[in-house]
This record gives C-alpha cells, structure tokens and sequence, in this order.
C-alpha cells in the first residue's frame, strides 16, 4: 500500500482532528444548543466540533492525493513516559509529599528521560535542580507552598 | 502637543525606580533563558510569566516585555554562536553569523546584532508612539460584529503568512477555539468539558499550554536526536567592529528596520518574514553576493534590525485592537487579562499610564540590552555551555513549579503534560503548533464577541456582512484564505521561506 505510507501522516494528523472534533461536538449535546439569537453553552463548541471534523476529512483527503510522504521518524518512547511521567508525579505530591518530594521525585524522572544519563548522575541531577528551584522560587520569589507536605509526620 | 505630555507620563513611569529595576531584570533574565539552546521566545515567556503575576500590572508588563526583547536577543546570540536558532526568525542570523563567529569574528557578529536591534527597536518605539492612537480611535468605533471579523481575519491571516500546509493550519486554530472553550460558559456558567473536575471550571490555563506545546514537545523532539552542539566560544575577542565595518553596516540596518516595522504588524509570521526578506533584499543589493553564506556582516546586521523591529511593532494589534499577531503576543494578552486589563482600544484611554509607560520601557529596555549585552557576553557563553542533559530536567521542574504556584492547582500542571504529548505527536505530523496557541487565546473572546453580536442583530446572521467594517475585514479573510491555498501563490510564499536558507 504505497498511498497509505505517503499519506500517513496526514491521515494520522486528520484521524486526530476528526477525533477530537467529533468529540467535542458529541460532548457539546449535553448543553443547551439554543439558537442564533440566544445561544445556549454548546452552540459554539459543537459548530467548531464539526468543523474541526471536516477539516480533519479534508486533511486526510489531501494526503491521499498529495500526501508529503515524509516518514514520521522514530518517538523516543522512553523520553515520552517518563516526562509525562514526571510532570503527572509533581502535580499527584506537590500537596502530599511537599515542595522537595514532588521536585526531586519529578527532576528524577525527567533525568533519566535521556537514555545516556546514568542513575547516578540523574541522582546528582535531581538533587541540585531541586535545591536550586527551592532558592528560586520558595526563598526569592517566595511563594507560599509547603516544603514538607501533610503526608510526611513530622 | 498632546503626544508630548504622553510622552513624558511613559517617559516618568517607565524611569520609575521600581520600574526601571524589573525592565532590567526582565531583560536580564529574558536573555539569559533565551541564550539556552532549545529554548525560543515562546516558551521563554512562558515559563518566566509566574515570576511577573505578584508585580503591579504595569511593572509586570514592563518586565514581561524586556523579558521578550531580551529572549529575541539571546536567541540571535545562541544562533550565532553555535548555530542553534531558538526560533525561525533567528536562523537567517545564523547563516552568516555563525559563519562569522567560525572566522573569528564573532565578536563584531554580536555586537552588530546589538546595535542593528538598538536602531530598529529605537525607530519601532517611535512607530507605535506615531500609530497606535489613530489606529486604537479607528478600533473605538468597533462593535462586537467588527472584533469577531477582525478575530477571525486576524487568525487566519496568521495562517495564510505562515509556512506548511493551510488546512493542518486551519485545523489547529479550530483546535485551539475548542480547548478554549473548556471552563465556565460566560453567559449561563455552565461548566463545559471539565468532567466534574472544580479545578477546570476557571479553564484550561494558557501558560500550560504554552509550556506544553513549545517547551515540552520541543524537548521531547531534542531527544529523539540529540544534536552535537559545537559552540564557538575560542575567539570571542575583538568585540568592537571595525570602522569598515561600520560603514557596511549602517544601510542593511536601515533597511531592515524600515522592512521589519510594516510587517511586524501582519499577523502570523510577521518578523520571521521581515527577516527572510530583509537577507533577500541586501543579497540582491550587495556589490559582494560571493560573501553572503560567508559571514557577510551585512546579512547579519540587516535581518536582525528587521527582526527586532517587528518584534516591537507586533505590539501594536495587541495594545490598540487586542489582536495578537504571533504566539508570544498571545501570552502577553493573556498575561494582560490576568491583571485585569483587556488589550484594545480602551487601553490607551483608560490606562495611559500603563500603554505609555509600556511603550518608553520598549526603548529604555533596549538601550539596556546593547549596553548590558556586550559587557555580559562571557556570561551568556556559560550559559551555553550549560549540557542538555541537565537543561532539560530543570526547564521541566522549573515549567512545573512555575505553573503551580500560578493558582496552587494542580491541573495546570497536568494539563502541560497532556499539551506536550499532543504537541509533539502534531508537530511530528507536520503541524505548527503557533495557531492552535493563538486560537486558543482568541477563542473566549471570538466567542464572547459573536454572541453579542447575534443578540444585538436578534440572531440574524447577516449583520457580519451588512455592517460595511465588518464586511471588509470578512473580504480580507476570504482573500487571505485564496493566497493561501491558490497554487500559483502559494508556490511564491514557499520560495520566500526556502531559498535563501537551502
């Protein structure tokens, strides 16, 4: 099937738009519609729903008569999770653990996002971003957030 | 008369002693973020945008504007001297700069950059002092029908400038308008698309998904292939060019500011354009083309000058229309909002100490770049060789922390992560992630204005079209739509973007 492997990324890149834009429109049927004149909280997202689905048909048609044909390359899969995974565990113990836990914890993870950084060196990583976000943003800029959070008895 | 005493409210704001402070830190700062390589303006200001929220909103906004001079400059700085543009309009600066800095001329290759971007954004000031108050009593007569017209020209004009394909283009912007409307309905406060969670019911926060689709998609990019970065750092002496120099330069700066003030104020790509063209003039110009890709020192003094002059005239849509032309304008409306001022044509009106106070830091906070930047140059060369192993955690824990403390929510920092997948798994499809930003900034107020235009007409649709202004800004989006996507054209517009840089 030589078309589909020219036109895969656009046929990827329409497949997400058409997606989420059926998505949103299908969502957008919870809330009052209403009219032109009084629109209710979906008429808009659902009118943008349906356009960003056409689009998206429309991307795909373009793919597959002058689809750019450029391999998408290869993700980094590694560094995919374990960033989304750092950011997910900063946001889940900021509270709990406190302001040192959640940026050592998440430094950590977004350390060895890179597969040539020993765990080690991630370590030495981690502790020294820490100490410097804490100097930046706790003590300089003073933001009121814990440092040791409700989980930890002291 | 009266633009004097203007002038002097900016000129006493703006040399208030707090004041003055922030515009240097912010400059500071802006160029210290803006040197590391990886790092464009966009995501610069973004991160940096939580140090400004606990400033008074017109020291906030001085510092958030030296911060984007400062992130522009550095990013020439980084281009020059190790070939890594943080952003498009940077990698013109890069051919011959770098090649500069590879000849042992770096020094005269920065400091050409620093005085071409002192004159243009010293002449820029002076266009948004000359047209920003005609052009905000032109938008004061606008209803809600002209801002929705003029929103929508304004973002598919964005897409139309543009390089890449025109409906992935489309798309993203719509994609933006729909993030944009998660959070309370403005009208009935109904909660759309937050899944129960009290954390969405605000919205989804501009600053995560600038974070998201410019810092942590472009992160994830850099690892796929970590890049060999060679810096030049050996032969940073002599900075000073010489009078030869001088004398070649002084004309392609000219130029280039001329060029980079008229397009700064198109939507879309603005000074990426001002700069690709800016090369393109002075090449078709010069006596000596064999030098150009050469460190040709007027191909480094002319798109600088053009850059940096758009940069300053972007603001103009913003301050008088509350149109941003380019995504780093879109983070300064919303930083705007947050301070309680809605950009438009009310601005200068209401808070003439803010627009002009604003507009003299442009030029204070430029003569503190070309004096700062060259002492400083050593500093800014540790800064590049800061490795990326340790870059790129930090501008993650760094992005979020600084999300958090903005409201001590931790969706924003949930929502960066959701933003940085979807950026990268886009733009690894072949979509620029610049429209889905600015429609996302637009979309509340696109919303907002079509609304009340429905309610005065009594819902009928055609007061877009009979309303004469209205009808005129439609035509021109329609128009900038054909541009975009007639072949004839369209072939053109890839040949500016593409020729020089091949």
């Amino acid at each position: 099937m030589p078309e589909v492997r020219r036109a895969l990324k656009d046929l990827l890149a329409g497949g997400i738009f058409v997606a989420l834009g059926l998505a949103f429109a299908l969502g957008s049927l919870d809330y009052e519609i209403g009219s032109p004149l009084r629109m209710g909280p979906g008429y808009v997202p659902l009118v943008l729903g349906l356009l960003l689905a056409g689009l998206g048909v429309l991307v795909i048609g373009k793919g597959f008569i002058a689809g750019e044909g450029e391999p998408i390359g290869e993700v980094d899969w590694r560094a995919v999770i374990l960033i989304t995974a750092a950011l997910l565990f900063f946001g889940l113990t900021v509270r709990g653990l406190g302001v040192i836990g959640a940026l050592f914890g998440a430094a950590l993870l977004a350390a060895l996002a890179r597969s040539a950084t020993s765990a080690l060196e991630a370590v030495v990583i981690a502790a020294g971003l820490t100490l410097l976000s804490v100097v930046i943003f706790i003590v300089a800029l003073q933001l009121r957030l814990p440092l040791i959070g409700t989980w930890i008895p002291v | 008369m009266e633009l004097l005493g203007n002038l002097g409210l900016g000129l006493s704001t703006a040399l208030s002693p707090e004041n003055l402070l922030f515009c240097l830190i912010g400059v500071v700062l802006g160029t210290a973020v803006g040197v590391l390589p990886g790092i464009g303006p966009t995501a610069t200001i973004a991160m940096l945008l939580p140090v400004t929220f606990t400033l008074e909103p017109v020291t906030a906004l001085i510092m958030l504007a030296g911060i984007y001079y400062g992130a522009q400059y550095g990013g020439s700085t980084t281009a020059i001297l190790i070939n890594l543009p943080g952003e498009s309009s940077a990698a013109v600066t890069a051919i011959d700069g770098h090649e500069m800095a590879r000849n042992g001329r770096a020094g005269p290759a920065l400091a050409t950059a620093a005085i071409g971007s002192f004159v243009a954004g010293t002449f820029a000031t002076i266009v948004i002092v000359l047209f920003a108050p005609p052009l905000a009593r032109i938008a004061l007569t606008f209803g809600s029908a002209e801002f929705f017209s003029l929103v929508v020209l304004g973002l598919i004009a964005s897409v139309a400038l543009a390089r890449g394909s025109t409906v992935k283009a489309l798309a993203m912007i719509v994609l933006g308008l729909l993030f944009g409307t998660i959070g309370q309905d403005i009208y009935t406060g109904t909660p759309r698309f937050t899944f129960g969670v009290r954390e969405l019911f605000e919205g989804v926060n501009f600053v995560s998904v600038a974070v998201g689709m410019f810092g942590i998609a472009e992160i994830l990019r850099n690892l796929e292939d970590e890049r060999t970065r060679k810096l030049v750092s050996k032969a940073i002496s002599g900075l000073w060019p010489t009078r030869e120099d001088f004398r070649r330069i002084a004309a392609p700066i000219a130029r280039g500011t001329l060029l980079g003030s008229a397009l700064g104020i198109l939507p879309g790509a603005g000074h990426v354009l001002a700069s690709f063209g800016a090369y393109s003039i002075e090449k078709r110009l010069s006596k000596r083309k064999e030098e150009f890709g050469h460190g040709a020192i007027e191909a480094v003094a002319s798109p600088e000058a053009a850059n940096n002059a758009a940069a300053q005239t972007s603001f103009i849509p913003l301050l008088t229309l509350g149109l941003p032309p380019h995504p780093v304008m879109a983070l300064m409306l919303g930083a705007f909002i947050i301070h309680g001022i809605t950009p438009g044509p009310n601005v200068i009106n209401d808070e003439p100490a803010l627009f002009w106070g604003l507009v003299v830091s442009m030029w204070v906070g430029n003569l503190f770049l070309v004096l700062l930047n060259l002492p400083l140059i050593g500093i800014w060369v540790r800064m590049l060789m800061i490795p990326y192993r340790i870059l790129f955690p930090a501008i993650i824990v760094f992005a979020a922390i600084g999300t958090f403390s903005l409201g001590l929510n931790a969706w924003h920092v949930f929502a960066i992560a959701f933003f940085g997948l979807l950026g990268y798994a886009l733009i690894k499809l072949g979509c620029e992630p610049a429209p889905l930003l600015l429609g996302f900034v637009l979309g509340p107020l696109l919303e907002d204005h079509l609304r009340r235009a429905l309610i005065i007409s009594r819902g009928d649709l055609s007061i877009f079209v009979t309303r004469p202004i209205s009808a005129v800004l439609l035509a021109m989006a329609v128009g900038a739509i054909l541009i975009a996507v007639l072949p004839a054209i369209r072939r053109r517009r890839e040949v500016v973007f593409k020729e020089e840089v091949d």
